[in-house]
């Protein structure tokens, strides 16, 4: 063994291009002096500007959702104002006919909206002033209306918000929202049933199961799903999946809340997935080996280890669907049939909030009362919505990582 | 000289292309611990893992030759891997407790070996802490997480967990390499009281801890068994070069 020296710098090869002027190193005013550097500094400046733009941007929308919600619970009187009544506009010619097909008039008591109000101007009081068949046929062929309908029914209370009819373009408006809360809920009740178990169980396979390069092609094909634009997974349901589960069932209306649900289901599955499978492989390697070393087959390990140690991240992944299921409205408008009951039975037409909100902004008045309450529909869906995925991040955040970084005690 | 309780006979694996042991062959004799030292990389943790069978779970393993265990052939294609870790616990460099209570971290091996009454459980489970000297410990707050424990109390309840399936070997992987000083001691303590027992097999970077608590010594270096006899001897009058240097500090 040679003798090193103590001084080690001499001895490191002196490349030509990394030689370092020493007097580089001198603590100096010169050296030691502030410096201004521009780029990073307006760099720094336009990425904060940016984040915080992003931030006011959802934050306004949050406050005009809210803003449209809140003269329901003003006083009538001020509604008053906001809507006054004109002459009803000309209606479209086959609609007598048009409504007349429609089956869910049983149900509803009233007519669809997007079947009744082809050819309506948007700024037209028509909620307040709308009256039944036989005084729309009339309305029709005199071509104008001069019938005063009072406007005190259109008034919204409370109660009225509870009540189990919603039926906002009849002749006296009533807004309960029960019908659509309750429609919601089976779907998203029925969507997650099926989509948690199959995802989860999806997931175990692909992080505890199968062979990488099997793994390699699942994966990305799940999550391709996600992409994938839920009217074409409406679509589907509608045409294919509606038939075939009324075949195999035998239920009586071909929409409803099963077929609904089972195409939530293939919109939520991959997020589910995705997010399963992702905290399944992050449950450390020596949990798993610690088990296999205890004698425990590869099945034991992936249900009594890999599951247990993965459950906040499941409850997450799920409860994200849920929030998934929750809000998605074109597939409510296309395979579930739309029409609001109160029932608990699946097999049934259901109406959920945001088809809801779909289906009739459009065609509203703007200020009006029904305006209003698709707003205070949308609000609900915001808060919902918001609370589910706050409960999942904190959840994540307070379990997982307790869990596993071990801050326990 | 009793005979081996594992022998081994011409081992040699393959990680992939790359020769992790070459040719390794020993017997290890039962309830005597023996120490496997070397330097990083040279292949006794493959070896130790390759004892139960551990290594069959990277993709791209190939080995050779035979470890008989009671002169049974554990690499035999009717061997059932499951069972065969049953019988020979390990205990890793990290202790890895799951993420459950205590009582639940000894009593997961006998519940998946099907026992369900709850009675028993207990038993095992008190007798398996207090194997594993930490039952004085714990035994006020069996419910509490074990992730709540300190690092060698968590190594000890690997040990006890270990225990908890009654194997006749347990492999022990630098158990006491991430612990403190006085944590280690009461680990090697604890190894002396268990190899009447178990036959225990460690590896270990320690070579003070080798000398410690091992009968017999094994040096790995670079995938081969240089040396292997009774610790006093390879400590105090190895055979080859470069046991000497290893032992000695030169390298390594």
């Amino acid at each position: 063994m040679h003798d090193e020296s103590l001084d080690p710098l001499p001895q490191q090869p002196a490349s030509p291009e990394v030689r370092i002027d020493k007097n580089d190193f001198v603590f100096s005013q010169g050296t030691l002096k502030k410096k201004l550097r521009l780029s990073e500094f307006l760099s720094e400046k336009i990425i904060t500007g940016v984040a915080f733009l992003s931030i006011t941007i959802i934050v306004l929308i949050f406050v005009f959702v809210f803003k449209e919600t809140l003269p329901i619970f003003r006083s009538a009187a001020d509604r008053k104002t906001q809507s006054t009544l004109s002459g009803l506009p000309e209606k479209y010619k086959g609609e007598a006919s048009k409504t007349a097909d429609n089956k869910q008039e049983r149900y509803t008591g009233s007519e669809e909206p997007k079947q009744e109000r082809y050819g309506l101007a948007a700024d037209s009081a028509q909620t307040a002033g709308r009256t039944s068949e036989e005084v729309k046929e009339d309305d029709r062929l005199s071509g104008r209306s001069d019938r005063v309908v009072p406007f005190s029914p259109d008034r919204v209370t409370l109660k009225g918000l509870f009540g189990k009819v919603w039926m906002p373009v009849s002749d006296v408006p009533r807004y309960g929202m029960v019908p659509l809360i309750v429609g919601t809920i089976k779907i998203t009740l029925i969507g997650i049933l099926f989509a948690a178990p199959l995802a989860i169980l999806a997931a175990l396979f692909s992080a505890a199961f199968s062979p990488k390069w099997l793994k390699e092609i699942i994966k990305p094909a799940i999550e391709i799903l996600a992409g994938f634009p839920s009217v074409v997974v409406g679509f589907f349901a509608l045409m294919v999946m509606a038939t075939f589960l009324q075949q195999v069932f035998g239920y009586s209306t071909r929409l409803n809340a099963f077929v609904g649900g089972i195409a939530m289901a293939l919109a939520a599955i991959p997020i589910i997935f995705t997010i399963t499978e992702d905290v399944m492989t992050a449950v450390p390697e020596t949990y798993k080996e610690a088990s296999l070393a205890l004698g425990a087959s590869k099945w034991q390990t992936a249900f009594f280890v890999t599951l247990p140690a993965a459950t906040p991240g499941i409850f997450a992944a799920v409860l994200l669907g849920i929030g998934r299921i929750f809000g998605e409205t074109m597939i409510a408008l296309m395979a579930t049939g739309n029409a609001a009951l109160t029932s608990i039975n699946p097999f049934e037409s259901v109406r959920t909030l945001s088809a809801t909100i779909g289906a009739e902004m459009a065609e509203v008045v703007f200020g009006d009362t029904h305006y209003n309450v698709l707003f205070l529909i949308g609000s609900l869906l915001f808060i919902f919505t918001f609370s589910i995925n706050a409960l999942a991040e904190f959840y994540v955040k307070g379990r997982l990582m307790r869990r596993f970084q071990g801050r326990i005690s | 000289m009793k005979e081996g309780k594992i022998k081994v006979k011409n081992i040699t694996l393959y990680y992939g292309k790359k020769m992790a042991l070459n040719s390794v062959s020993m017997d290890i004799l039962s309830k005597q611990v023996t120490a496997l030292i070397g330097p990083s990389g040279c292949g006794k943790s493959t070896f130790l893992r390759s004892l139960n069978r551990m290594n069959d779970l990277i993709p791209g393993v190939r080995i050779t030759g035979e470890i008989l265990i009671d002169d049974f052939n554990i690499y035999d294609k009717q061997v059932d891997v499951v069972n065969l870790r049953k019988k020979i616990g390990m205990v890793f460099q990290k202790s890895n407790p799951f993420a459950k209570s205590i009582f639940e971290n000894v009593a997961y091996g006998p519940k998946i070996n099907g026992i369900r009454d709850h009675k028993q459980l207990k038993e095992i489970v008190e007798t398996s802490l207090k194997r594993a000297a930490i039952w004085d410990e714990v035994k006020d707050r069996l419910h509490d997480s074990a992730l709540g424990l300190s690092g060698g109390q968590q190594q000890r309840l690997c040990i006890a967990r270990t225990l908890a399936v009654n194997p006749e070997i347990i492999l022990m992987d630098e158990p006491a390499s991430a612990l403190d000083p006085i944590s280690t001691s009461k680990i090697e303590e604890l190894i002396f009281h268990l190899k009447e027992l178990y036959t225990i097999i460690i590896v270990t970077h320690n070579m003070q801890q080798a000398a410690r608590v091992s009968d017999y010594t094994g040096f790995f270096y670079i995938g081969e068994l240089i040396e292997f006899g009774k610790t006093k001897k390879i400590f105090t009058n190895p055979e080859k070069k470069q046991t000497e240097d290893y032992i000695t500090g030169r390298f390594g």
